[in-house]
C-alpha cells in the first residue's frame, strides 16, 4: 500500500519523528494486510507542532487541526460515523498545555479513539520553550534561569481520567513502537500511547534515555488499575515502557 | 397597520412557584378560543426564590410583542404586586393570594393557598385556582381549561381540575367583574418559542449532530434536541466546553454529517478560533448565538443585541461567512433550515443571531415542518483523482468523505494546495484565497432570493425606521400607533449585506431612525460600512430589557418631530 504523499518532509534530518512515522506506517500496513481495517476508514488527525506534520506525509484521510484540538476533532468524526477509525497524533505542548481538557474528557468518555503523543518535552517548532512535561530546571528560551515547574505525569493523569488503554514507547524503538500502536488501534475504547521522543535540536535526551529506558516485564498483567498506577509512579527514575493498562469498558459512541 | 386591542396579564411569583407553566396553560386556553399571543418571561439567574414573571399579551389580531402596560396582575407573592402595580392600567386589577377580602381599589383577593391546603394538593397546584378565576373573568368555559390541564399534566390532573373549579366558583360567588374576549379567526395552531422554532428548522434541513455546552439563553435548544434525539435521530452531545463543541461539530462535518452548535456571546467568543478553522477548511458549520447583555457575564437572563459586531467579524483571518438575524419564531425556523442548507451548499460557516427575547418568548404560530435538504456539491466518485480543494469556476470544490473507497480526503488548517497539503507558495496561497472568495457573490445571490430584508408599513413613506432581530415585535406593534406615515425596514442578512435592496428602499426616505438593543448602534455602523449611509437618529436600549411597544411609539414620534 502506498502510504507516502508528495509533500516535502520538513522535519530535521535524523528527527525521531521519522521513527514514529515508520512505526505507524508499518502498523497500518500490517492491519490492512490482515484485513483488520480498511485504509479508507482510517481518519488521521494532528495538532500543531513538529508532530502535526505527520498528516502531510500520510496518503490517508487526514485533518491537520489547530494547536491542542486534534482530540475533539477526532471525537466529532468518530461519533458522527462510528464505522471510521480515528487516530489523533498530538504533541506534548499541544495536548498537555493547550488541549489538556480535551484529553481528560476523551479518556473519561472512553470514545474509541487512539491518541499518540509525540513527547519531546519541549516546544520545538517555536524554537524551544519548556512544556508541561519538561523537567524542573530546564533552561529554555522562555526559561533562561531554568523552568520552575514540576513536570506533569501524563500516564497517571490519563489512567485516572478513565482511559481503557495506557501505554508508553520510545521513538527510536521502531518495532516495539509499532506493536504498541497496533495494539492501541485494535483496542476498542480510548487508547493512549505516549511516545518518548528526543528533540535532537532543542532537547537531545538520547544519551540520558539510553540508561533510563526499561520495558515492562512480560509477565506483567495489564488489567489491574492499581498495578498500573504503581508501575507508572515507580517509573519516575526509570523510564518504564510498554502497555500499562488495558480493560474493556462501554464505548461512548455506542451509547450516544 | 390597523390598531390592535391587546389585553395583557402578568403572572408573578418566586422561582419554583410554577409561574411559567401557569402562563403557558392559560395561553393554551386562549389559543383554543382563537386568540393570538405573545408571552415573555423575566427571571433572575437563580434556582429558588427571586422574582419570576410571565407576561402574556393576547388579541384576536396578531400580537407582535407583549406590552408593559397591564390589565391584570396575578400575584402569587407580595413582591409581584409591589413591583408591578406601577405598570397596571387605571382600570386594571391585581389578584392576590389571600383568604381575607381586600378593600383597596384595583385589588381582588383569591384564597389560592387556602384552597390548595384544604385540598391537600401540591403547592404548585395553587396556580390552578388563579387560572380558574381568570377563566371566569374572561367568560371562558371551564371544560376547555380542564382539557388543557389534561393534555399538560396527564395523570396528575385531578387536583388541578378541582382547584380551578373552586377558583372559578369563588370569582362567581364574589361577583367579580367579567369581560368577553373578542373571538378570533382560528388559525394559529401552536405555541412555540424562538429556540424550539430554530431547532425544528434545523431538523427540517436534516440535522444529524447537535453539540452544545449549556449557556443561557441558548440552552433550551440543547434541552429540546436532547429530549427528542431518538425521534429525530440526532446525536446530541454536551462536551467539556465551547471550544470542544465547535471542534467536534467540525469533525462531524468532516465525516459528512450535518452538525450545529449553539451558545451565547461568551461561548462564541471561545469558538472564534474553531470558526476560523471552518473557514479555511471549507467545512459546513452552523452556530446559533442567542445574545444576552455583556460584556463578560453581563446580565445572564436579560436580553440585548450587542454581539452583531463580533459576529460579522468573527474568526481571525478573512473568509466567506454568513450571518443571519431572524426576528420572530417563524423566521427563526426559516433561519434554522437556511443555515444548514447554506453551510452545505457553499461549504462555509453560517452564524445565526438570536437573543433572549426571541429565544425564550413564546408566540402563537402556524408552523409545520417541511423537509428541505440541500446536500451541496458532491464528488463524482468515478473520477480517477480526488482533490478536496480542487479549483473550480464557482470556487466550490466537490465534497467527499472519509470511508469512501479509492480516495483520501485531506483537510488542513494550514493554507494548502488543491490536495490539502500545506503550502507557503505565495501563488497558491493567493489562488486559494481567491477560490474561497469566489463563492461570496453566489452566496449573496442565493440569500437575496430568500428575504435578506423585509419592509412593513407604508412603503411609500418619507420616514423609515430600521431594525433587526427580536426588536421586530416591538417595532411592528409600535407602528400601529405612530402618528406620521412611516415604513419599517428589517435587516435579516447581516453578511452578505443586502446593500442594493436597502439603498433602494431608502430612495424616497428623508428621515431614517434606527432602533437597536445596544449602546453603540451596531447595525447603524454596519449600514455605514456597507452603504456609506450615516444614520444619525438612534433609539438605543441597553438596560437588559426588551423594547416596550408603547414606549417605543413615543420615542419614534419624538424623533419624527425633530
Amino acid at each position: 500500500m502506498k502510504l507516502n504523499t508528495n509533500a516535502k518532509v520538513t522535519w530535521c534530518p535524523g528527527c525521531p519523528n521519522f521513527g514514529i512515522l515508520a512505526a505507524f506506517k508499518n502498523s497500518i500496513n500490517d492491519l490492512v494486510k490482515a484485513k483488520e481495517i480498511k485504509s479508507e476508514d482510517l481518519t488521521i488527525f494532528s495538532g500543531i507542532g513538529c508532530h502535526g506534520k505527520i498528516t502531510e506525509y500520510l496518503n490517508l484521510n487526514t485533518f491537520t487541526s489547530l494547536h491542542g484540538r486534534a482530540i475533539p476533532l477526532a471525537l466529532g468524526t468518530k461519533i458522527a460515523n462510528p464505522k471510521l477509525k480515528a487516530i489523533a497524533f498530538v504533541g506534548d505542548g499541544d495536548v498537555y498545555a493547550e488541549g489538556l481538557d480535551h484529553l481528560i474528557h476523551a479518556a473519561k468518555k472512553n470514545a474509541d479513539v487512539t491518541v499518540i503523543v509525540h513527547n519531546n518535552q519541549v516546544f520545538a517548532l517555536t524554537t524551544g520553550q519548556f512544556t508541561p512535561t519538561s523537567p524542573k530546571g530546564l533552561k529554555s528560551k522562555s526559561s533562561p534561569q531554568g523552568s520552575i515547574e514540576e513536570p506533569l505525569d501524563p500516564l497517571a493523569l490519563t489512567l485516572s481520567a478513565g482511559a481503557s488503554f495506557v501505554a508508553r514507547s520510545y521513538a527510536l524503538e521502531i518495532e516495539k513502537t509499532k506493536k504498541i500502536i497496533t495494539a492501541a488501534i485494535q483496542h476498542k475504547g480510548f487508547s493512549f500511547v505516549e511516545i518518548i521522543q528526543p528533540c535532537i535540536t532543542f532537547y537531545d535526551t538520547r544519551e540520558i534515555l539510553k540508561n533510563k529506558i526499561e520495558w515492562l516485564d512480560k509477565k506483567y498483567k495489564t488489567n489491574n488499575f492499581y498495578d498500573a498506577f504503581n508501575k507508572i509512579s515507580k517509573s519516575k527514575n526509570k523510564m518504564l515502557l510498554g502497555i500499562f493498562y488495558q480493560v474493556k469498558k462501554p464505548i461512548f459512541e455506542d451509547e450516544v | 397597520m390597523p390598531k390592535n386591542n391587546i389585553t395583557t396579564i402578568l403572572l408573578g411569583g418566586e422561582a419554583g412557584d410554577g409561574v411559567k407553566e401557569a402562563g403557558i396553560s392559560f395561553s393554551k386556553l386562549l389559543l383554543e378560543v382563537g386568540q393570538k399571543l405573545f408571552i415573555s418571561f423575566e427571571y433572575p439567574s437563580l434556582i429558588r426564590g427571586g422574582h419570576n414573571s410571565c407576561s402574556l399579551s393576547f388579541s384576536n389580531e396578531k400580537v407582535f410583542n407583549n406590552l408593559n402596560e397591564l390589565d391584570i396582575i396575578i400575584a402569587f407573592n407580595k413582591e409581584t404586586a409591589e413591583l408591578h402595580k406601577k405598570e397596571l392600567k387605571k382600570e386594571g386589577i391585581i389578584i392576590i393570594d389571600s383568604d381575607k377580602p381586600v378593600t383597596s381599589k384595583n385589588y381582588l383577593s383569591l384564597p389560592m393557598s387556602e384552597f390548595t391546603k384544604k385540598q391537600n394538593a401540591h403547592h404548585l397546584a395553587r396556580t390552578s385556582v388563579a387560572l380558574g378565576a381568570l377563566a371566569y373573568y374572561f367568560s371562558l368555559p371551564l371544560n376547555k381549561l380542564e382539557k388543557v390541564f389534561k393534555e399538560s399534566f396527564k395523570n396528575k390532573v385531578k387536583d388541578n381540575i378541582i382547584l380551578a373549579r373552586q377558583g372559578f366558583k369563588y370569582a362567581e360567588k364574589n361577583n367579580w367583574p367579567q369581560m368577553k374576549i373578542k373571538a378570533g379567526k382560528k388559525g394559529s395552531s401552536r405555541l412555540i418559542d424562538g429556540n424550539q422554532a430554530f431547532a425544528e428548522g434545523m431538523i427540517s434541513a436534516g440535522l444529524e449532530n447537535y453539540i452544545a455546552y449549556p449557556m443561557t439563553p441558548a440552552t433550551s435548544i440543547l434541552h429540546f434536541l436532547a429530549q427528542y434525539k431518538d425521534k429525530y435521530k440526532i446525536k446530541v452531545i454536551q462536551p467539556e466546553n465551547e471550544i470542544a463543541a465547535a471542534i467536534m461539530a467540525i469533525g462531524a462535518s468532516y465525516a459528512g454529517k450535518r452538525a450545529a452548535v449553539g451558545t451565547s456571546g461568551g461561548g462564541f467568543a471561545l469558538m472564534q478560533e474553531s470558526f476560523s478553522l471552518a473557514g479555511i477548511t471549507e467545512i459546513p458549520f452552523v452556530a446559533v448565538i442567542s445574545q444576552r447583555p455583556g460584556p463578560a457575564t453581563g446580565v445572564p437572563t436579560g436580553t440585548g443585541q450587542a454581539d452583531l459586531a463580533m459576529l460579522k467579524n468573527a474568526g481571525h483571518g478573512e473568509f466567506p461567512l454568513v450571518v443571519l438575524a431572524p426576528g420572530n419564531a417563524e423566521e427563526s425556523y426559516e433561519a434554522g433550515t437556511q443555515a444548514l442548507n447554506l453551510a452545505w451548499q457553499f461549504q462555509i460557516p453560517v452564524l445565526i443571531l438570536l437573543d433572549k427575547h426571541l429565544s425564550e418568548s413564546i408566540t402563537s404560530v402556524n408552523l409545520k415542518q417541511n423537509k428541505k435538504i440541500n446536500k451541496g456539491k458532491l464528488a463524482n466518485l468515478k473520477q480517477k483523482e480526488y482533490k478536496r480543494y480542487a479549483f473550480s469556476k464557482d470556487g466550490i470544490s466537490p465534497m467527499a468523505f472519509p470511508g469512501t473507497k479509492g480516495l483520501v480526503v485531506k483537510n488542513n488548517s494550514y493554507e494548502h494546495d488543491e490536495q490539502g497539503i500545506v503550502t507557503e507558495d505565495s501563488v497558491v496561497v493567493k489562488k486559494m484565497f481567491d477560490k474561497r472568495f469566489k463563492k461570496m457573490p453566489l452566496i449573496a445571490r442565493e440569500i437575496n432570493s430568500q428575504n435578506p430584508l423585509k419592509v412593513y408599513g407604508n412603503k411609500k413613506a418619507n420616514n423609515a425606521v430600521v431594525f433587526w432581530g427580536s426588536t421586530k415585535g416591538a417595532v411592528l406593534e409600535a407602528l400601529r400607533n405612530v402618528k406620521k406615515s412611516i415604513k419599517a425596514i428589517q435587516i435579516i442578512s447581516m453578511e452578505p449585506f443586502p446593500d442594493k435592496k436597502f439603498v433602494n428602499e431608502l430612495k424616497q426616505v428623508k428621515k431614517i431612525i434606527i432602533v437597536e438593543g445596544n449602546a453603540t448602534g451596531q447595525l447603524a455602523s454596519l449600514i455605514r460600512e456597507k452603504t456609506g449611509i450615516k444614520i444619525k437618529q438612534k433609539i438605543l436600549q441597553y438596560d437588559s430589557k426588551p423594547f416596550d411597544p408603547n414606549i417605543l411609539v413615543g420615542k419614534i414620534n419624538k424623533e419624527l418631530a425633530k
